[in-house]
């Protein structure tokens, strides 16, 4: 399965809805679409990973790059994850503690700590 | 010789390949059901870091992963033909390109040892090899 994108605005926030596997091959296009957003100036940003099938380190890569380049205009970049196989990427890499994960798109939406 | 052996140019596209097979002999194998998940992210992660070196070093000669079902057990290696230079070997000034491709790599093999509690990382001047091995539980009924 490829991967899938899509984006939509809520209130001062940027939602992008990610499905399918985001792997060596298609980490690329996720990381554009965050590079894009970013230079289009949404610098609050919600991933919703809902639709994740598959994560591994590039994706996480791609992740971590991204909230680089948000705090760089003091933005946020918020995920979106229920799923125990995703968490466990980011619990065993230790990036639990540098995202703020979310059980749902409201919650991480109306989230500002 | 290894159950299934499996040899693929050093593309990003095809690794999502190496893990459908992977996870399908490893099913086959009697890997536990539960453990399928992490049997295919630290397959993909070691064909992952493999073409990152071989399209970093220009090589041409393909990835190389072998499924070994044994007796009690199920073995993945992944060979790369990179040739490994020790850390502090590595040529000064050689550029924050190589920093940032040195820390991705070390993504990959924190995945891996995160997930996988039989792992062996071996690497010399000719390449570089690693082995994953997880218990299996033979086939209760095998069908007539």
């Amino acid at each position: 399965m490829d991967l899938s994108l899509s984006t939509r605005t809520v209130g001062d926030r940027t939602v992008v809805e990610v499905g399918g596997e985001i792997d060596v091959y298609t980490a690329p296009k996720l990381r554009e679409q965050l590079v894009e957003l970013v230079n289009d100036g949404n610098f609050h940003l919600v991933v919703d990973m809902e639709g994740v099938d598959f994560l591994d380190s590039t994706g996480l890569g791609v992740l971590v790059g991204g909230l680089k380049r948000v705090r760089a205009h003091e933005g946020s970049l918020r995920l979106v994850c229920n799923q125990e196989r995703i968490l466990k990427i980011f619990r065993i890499t230790g990036l639990t503690k540098v995202f703020p994960i979310h059980t749902s798109v409201d919650e991480a939406v109306a989230a500002t700590d | 010789m290894a159950t299934v052996e499996l040899r693929f140019s050093a593309l990003p596209e095809h690794v999502r390949t190496a893990r459908l097979v992977a996870a399908a002999v490893a099913r086959r194998a009697g890997v536990d059901e539960a453990v399928l998940d992490e049997v295919r992210l630290a397959v993909g992660e070691a064909c992952t870091r493999a073409v990152g070196l071989h399209q970093n070093g220009g090589i041409t000669a393909p990835v190389k992963v072998s499924l070994i079902e044994e007796e009690k057990q199920f073995s993945i290696e992944v060979g790369d033909e990179a040739p490994h230079v020790v850390p502090g070997d590595l040529v000064p000034g050689s550029g924050a390109d190589a920093d940032v491709e040195a820390e991705e790599d070390e993504m990959g093999l924190a995945v891996i040892s995160g997930l996988v509690d039989d792992v062996e990382v071996s690497a010399g001047e000719h390449g570089g090899l690693i082995r994953m091995t997880w218990p299996t539980t033979p086939a209760a009924t095998p069908l007539a």
